[in-house]
């Protein structure tokens, strides 16, 4: 099987496109669009080539690696891997990466920088898919921080809006601090046992032998694999928006929307929990369950800060957090396969959302304030339709919907997990939450009366932005049967076991009452919402949330996001600010001002030694000089120019001579 | 291969010329400077492809000279490398110094000279005369910051030079030391004669002469002349400064102090690791809060030489490699920033400010410069694809083999350098660009970029790329060097 070496063209098509798209002049924008939506489809095509050359050997990790840089007898490796991880998340970032391009078609067809979008567009696709048919840690690192970068420019794409720009900072450097962690748990992993690579036919590092002989404790008491599995989890926290570090992605939702739908619901943030499922078999019980307390901790406050939000998008970002969460609680009780479900049926059905949301925002004249709509469900009626698709597979609806069976999944792991069942009550108390601000989502814009002109005018938009919404919300539906528990072949897939051919429709219901239970809490959720906010619809947009008249004081905490940002603003970046004014500081007043100093004494050292040159020295020198000339003056005054004198003096001296020679030779 | 002496030749060939061509004939020896570092460029390129990495240094020219020293010119890797960036550095220097027109002729003469003395540095294999063709290289710059820069010139040229004599005498005391106790100038004896020091003397000829050219490095604390120096000069002078000849410093380093001393770099090795370390982190530090455009970038090249430093410091053969390589990708990178700053943005703007240039909607006025230096930022900040990540990945790697710790706080100099580098993009270019601003009359509109601005940047940036995508071009000539027996001395001695 030679499959692996082809794998590198798909991240290759897209990063063709990018370099189209980032030569193409503005007047023949077409080409940008037109050569990313060419790459992604052929990139869909050899993702879907792959992902069937895969499930021939689900259990098998087939590689093709080479080296990138050697140093003596140290190589830095790259590689590609074909499994069905890898594969299935290729197919899915391909099929909703298409569908998002064709989107943004429409939705971005006034902007002036249409060539540069689908330019950044097809970077980050290039290096999303990069990562994810990497073999190699390292190279996985380099498309983890491409894709940063790709998202900071499509955040901060429309930098005239000082909030884009701050976003994409914000965004940038928080997931850097996570990719600190990234970076030093590959710097120590390389140091262990000198390879990147994944799978290396009994050599890469996820394999048996590396795992026994990263075995060893710490002193701590932890094990050294997972430590390094703890390093890496830092840089999937930054990415995937897990609590302490996921202040950055609701702000993310400054960017187009199409690129909300693409990078920070679908794709990117899910980057983190594939990394995580990736490297499951480095991290041990210990390490674990930070997983999924972190996952835990960041389900319920993604999910309680969404009830409290406005902004459409930033309902939609929060529940992304909360979702992620999620999938990072499922990784940690030792489900990644219920993760992997869980991320690509949500993968659909948030970005169903997400253009869903797109496509009200493009028809409401860009206003993303949900107080100030309403009454859409008449005027735009495919989009209600699959958005009320998408709203109900997240809520987790019973039986048809995707949301429903990969939440159960989780769920299921987490009550089966031996160490703490509080996991497992956080996700049931989500579960309530999710389906309580879906319900209020919906209430506040597709039902009641228009809250505003731009509502009022809405109007359904075109073929390019409703064809997308009408596949995801198709796939939003048939995703779901992939893994129920009748016929779990997804799982078996993902983890290589064998399926029995034929579903077994008795295994839905076994287990102790889960299936009822979260029934009954999605029906109670839906429930709430209805009656908050179903029965008595907001009449204007000024109008305070009725929980707000109820729980003023938590309601403000909440719609401040529980001030994490100040938080921040107030620790981090001060103490940040405070050193480097004090590094200034320093080297303004102390290491320059010592420098100028040393300069000054060479100065006045010149000035005392000038001095002692011209009185003492110099004094002695002029006064021999001054012999010197009155002696010259003296004998000068012989030199008459006469020469009559010189002559006499000529024949004196001659006598002189003679008279000596002759005494001498006496 | 034998050719390779002529860059140097060649350089003082085209100073002198440029020279005779004075003030009245600014063209000729603007052509004549572009011509000289193109033909340079093309000794290089031949010779390039005639050398073969080997890990004995191949000798060029052998000539008696004087009593203790001789005319010694040899390659390795190493210095290939480091031609070849002053090539390039020397050729984007010229073109981005087209537009000089005081004394157009004086300044191409010292550029040229400058570059001589460097590439002079590069090929020696004699101590002594690698010093001679130092001391060369410092001269011209002085001229060229105290009568071509700008802000506060004086000042700025008095001080590098102030600096680089200071380290120069501390390099003199160090090599008439080792002298004295009997040691042969010619390098490729280094690693046979030094064992007839003892530890003392090996410990205080390194300490002299590792300090000495540490501070042309921009070693913390003796970094302070870097900014100003930078601040001062003019574009094509401040590319070279922080393109080649603070890689003048890191190259005396590796190449006299480490291999000659080994012992003495096992003594200092925790305090050279910890100067880098403050360097990366502290230098960045203050970047995150400076108002000058150039300043930031000043800085950021003391951080990114902490990087080179800490390499030279541990000097396991792969730190040493990635020390190298970084300072090959930092030459490049710095270059094009300090292009972009002074001459795309300040000589249009006649402001550095960075909360002025905020004002200014400069991403419509001047979209090149906004790009190229926004591609120039990230290849600044480490990011993958540009050379700046192999090169700072191979140095945290060694480093992290050497002593864990040391990887750790280096490696958060990376999310400040992030901060920095946006910080700075962001206040410059992506001001206030509301549409409306640009029609007013409150911005005239500014000169566009022209060719040869265009035609340097994208020289740089290819080359950035071009090793950022694959390094093993350069390192299929770094690492044989590294295994020579003269540096297999610095890597055993280190990891003792």
């Amino acid at each position: 099987m030679t499959f692996p070496e082809h794998l590198w063209l798909i991240p290759a098509l897209p990063l063709l496109a990018a370099l189209v798209g980032a030569f193409t002049p503005r007047a023949q924008r077409k080409i940008s669009s037109a050569a990313a939506l060419l790459a992604m489809a052929a990139s869909f095509g050899v993702a879907c080539a792959a992902l069937s050359s895969a499930l021939a050997q689900p259990a098998a990790h087939q590689v093709s690696n080479f080296t990138w840089m050697a140093v003596g007898q140290f190589n830095l490796q790259f590689g590609f891997l074909l499994d069905p991880l890898g594969a299935f998340m290729a197919v899915m970032v391909t099929f909703v990466g298409f569908l998002i391009f064709l989107f943004s078609t429409g939705y971005m067809r006034d902007d002036e920088n249409y060539a540069k979008f689908f330019c950044y567009l097809s970077l980050f696709a290039a290096a999303m898919l990069g990562l994810l048919v990497s073999n190699s840690l390292l190279l996985t690192f380099l498309c983890w921080e491409i894709v940063g970068l790709a998202s900071y420019l499509l955040i901060g794409f429309w930098f005239h809006k000082p909030e884009a720009a701050a976003a994409a900072k914000k965004a940038f450097i928080t997931t850097r601090v996570g990719d600190l962690g990234f970076l030093l748990g590959l710097l120590w992993l390389d140091s262990a046992l000198h390879t990147q690579l994944f799978y290396n036919n009994g050599v890469g590092f996820l394999e048996t032998a590396a795992l026994d002989y990263l075995a060893v404790a710490l002193p701590c008491g932890l094990l050294v694999s997972s430590a390094i599995g703890l390093l890496l989890f830092c840089g999937a926290v930054g990415k995937s928006g897990q609590f302490p570090l996921h202040v950055w992605l609701p702000d993310a939702m400054e960017g187009p929307t199409p690129v909300s739908a693409l990078i920070h619901a679908a794709t990117m943030v899910a980057a983190g929990v594939f990394l995580m499922a990736r490297i499951f078999p480095l991290l041990s019980p210990d390490a674990l369950t930070v997983v999924a307390t972190i996952g835990a901790i960041t389900a319920l406050l993604g999910a309680v800060i969404a009830v409290t939000q406005n902004d459409i998008k930033r309902v939609l970002a929060f529940s992304t957090v909360s979702q992620l969460g999620y999938m990072m609680l499922a990784i940690g009780v030792g489900c990644p396969e219920a993760a992997i479900f869980h991320l690509l049926t949500h993968a659909f059905f948030k970005a169903l959302l997400f253009l869903g949301a797109g496509s009200v925002i493009f028809a409401a004249h860009h206003e993303q304030d949900m107080r100030f709509m309403g009454g859409l469900a008449p005027r735009m009626k495919i989009t209600f339709a699959t958005f009320a698709i998408g709203m109900m597979a997240l809520a987790g609806v019973p039986f048809l919907f995707s949301g429903f069976w990969s939440k159960e999944a989780i769920l299921h792991g987490a009550h089966a997990w031996p160490t703490s069942p509080l996991p497992f009550y956080i996700g049931l108390v989500a579960v309530v939450l999710t389906a309580f601000y879906m319900t209020r989502l919906m209430a506040n814009v597709f039902f009641g009366a228009p809250r505003s002109h731009a509502a009022e005018d809405a109007k359904e938009n075109s073929w390019v932005m409703t064809l997308p919404l009408a596949l995801l919300a198709v796939c939003a539906v048939l995703l779901g049967f992939l893994g129920t528990p009748a016929w779990p072949w997804l799982q078996a897939q993902l983890t290589g076991t064998e399926i029995s051919s034929a579903p077994d429709f008795a295994k839905i219901f076994e287990g102790p009452g889960l299936l009822a239970t979260s029934i009954v809490l999605v029906a109670l959720g839906l429930g709430a919402g209805w009656a908050v906010y179903g029965f008595q619809k907001r009449a204007t947009a000024s109008e305070p949330d009725p929980l707000e008249k109820k729980f003023p004081r938590a309601w403000a905490a909440l719609e401040h996001r529980l001030y994490f940002d100040e938080l921040y603003a107030a620790t981090v970046f001060r103490l940040n600010n405070a050193l480097a004014f004090v590094a200034d500081a320093l080297d303004r007043w102390v290491i320059d001002q010592a420098v100028c100093f040393v300069g000054k004494l060479g100065e006045f050292l010149g000035f005392i030694n000038k001095d002692i040159d011209e009185q003492g020295l110099n004094a002695g020198f002029d006064a021999t000089a001054g012999k010197i000339r009155d002696t010259a003056g003296a004998y000068s005054s012989a030199q008459t120019g006469e020469a009559h004198g010189y002559l006499r003096v000529l024949a004196l001296g001659f006598v002189a001579l003679v008279i000596l020679v002759a005494v001498l030779s006496c | 291969m034998n050719l390779l002496p002529w860059t140097i030749y060649l350089s003082f060939i085209g100073a002198s010329l440029a020279w005779l061509a004075g003030r009245r004939w600014s063209a000729p020896a603007r052509w004549l400077a572009l011509l000289t570092a193109l033909g340079n460029l093309g000794i290089i390129g031949w010779a390039a492809l005639d050398f073969s990495p080997a890990a004995e240094t191949q000798t060029l020219v052998d000539l008696p000279w004087v009593s203790f020293a001789s005319y010694h010119l040899a390659a390795d890797g190493i210095s290939m490398t480091l031609v070849l960036l002053t090539g390039i550095a020397a050729l984007a220097g010229i073109l981005f110094s087209w537009n000089i027109t005081h004394r157009t002729g004086d300044f191409f003469a010292l550029f040229l000279a400058l570059i001589g003395g460097v590439y002079g540095v590069f090929l020696s294999a004699d101590a002594f005369l690698l010093f001679v063709f130092y001391e060369i290289a410092i001269v011209p710059k002085y001229f060229l910051v105290a009568v071509w820069g700008s802000t506060n010139r004086e000042y700025g040229a008095m001080k590098l030079v102030l600096y680089s004599f200071a380290g120069s005498a501390l390099v003199m005391a160090g090599l008439l030391w080792a002298g004295a106790a009997g040691i042969s100038f010619d390098m490729n004896f280094f690693a046979a004669q030094t064992r007839i020091l003892s530890q003392v003397q090996q410990t205080g000829m390194f300490a002299l002469i590792f300090t000495g050219f540490a501070v042309l490095a921009g070693m913390v604390p003796f970094h302070t002349w870097a900014p100003t120096g930078h601040v001062a000069a003019p574009t094509g002078a401040s590319m070279l400064l922080a393109g080649v000849v603070m890689k003048l410093g890191a190259y005396g380093c590796l190449r006299l102090a480490l291999p000659a001393f080994p012992l003495g770099l096992d003594f200092f090795q925790p305090l050279i690791a910890a100067l880098g370390i403050a360097g990366i982190l502290y230098a960045g530090l203050v970047a995150l809060v400076q108002t000058d455009f150039k300043f930031v970038i000043g800085y950021s090249s003391v951080s990114h030489m902490g990087f080179v430093l800490l390499g030279l410091a541990v000097a396991t053969p792969r730190a040493l490699a990635g020390a190298v390589l970084q300072m090959f990708s930092h030459g490049i990178v710095a270059g094009l920033l300090f292009a972009v700053v002074g001459r795309m943005v300040y000589e249009r703007t006649h402001t550095r400010d960075l909360h002025q240039l905020h004002r200014l909607p400069l991403f419509r006025m001047l979209p090149f410069a906004a790009v190229v230096f926004s591609l120039a930022g990230i290849a600044s900040m480490g990011m993958p694809g540009f050379s700046g990540f192999p090169a700072e990945f191979s140095i945290l790697i060694g480093t992290w083999q050497h002593n864990a710790l040391w990887a750790v706080l280096a490696a958060i100099g990376i999310p400040v350098a992030a901060a920095y580098t946006l910080r700075v993009v962001h206040l410059a270019f992506f001001g206030k660009i509301a549409a409306e601003e640009i029609s007013s009359a409150d911005h005239p509109p500014l000169p566009p970029t022209t060719w040869p601005e265009r035609l340097g940047a994208v020289l740089l940036l290819a080359v950035s790329i071009t090793v950022g995508i694959h390094p093993g071009l350069l390192l299929d000539w770094i690492v044989p060097a590294l295994q020579s027996p003269l540096m297999q001395i610095v890597s055993n001695g280190a990891a003792q």
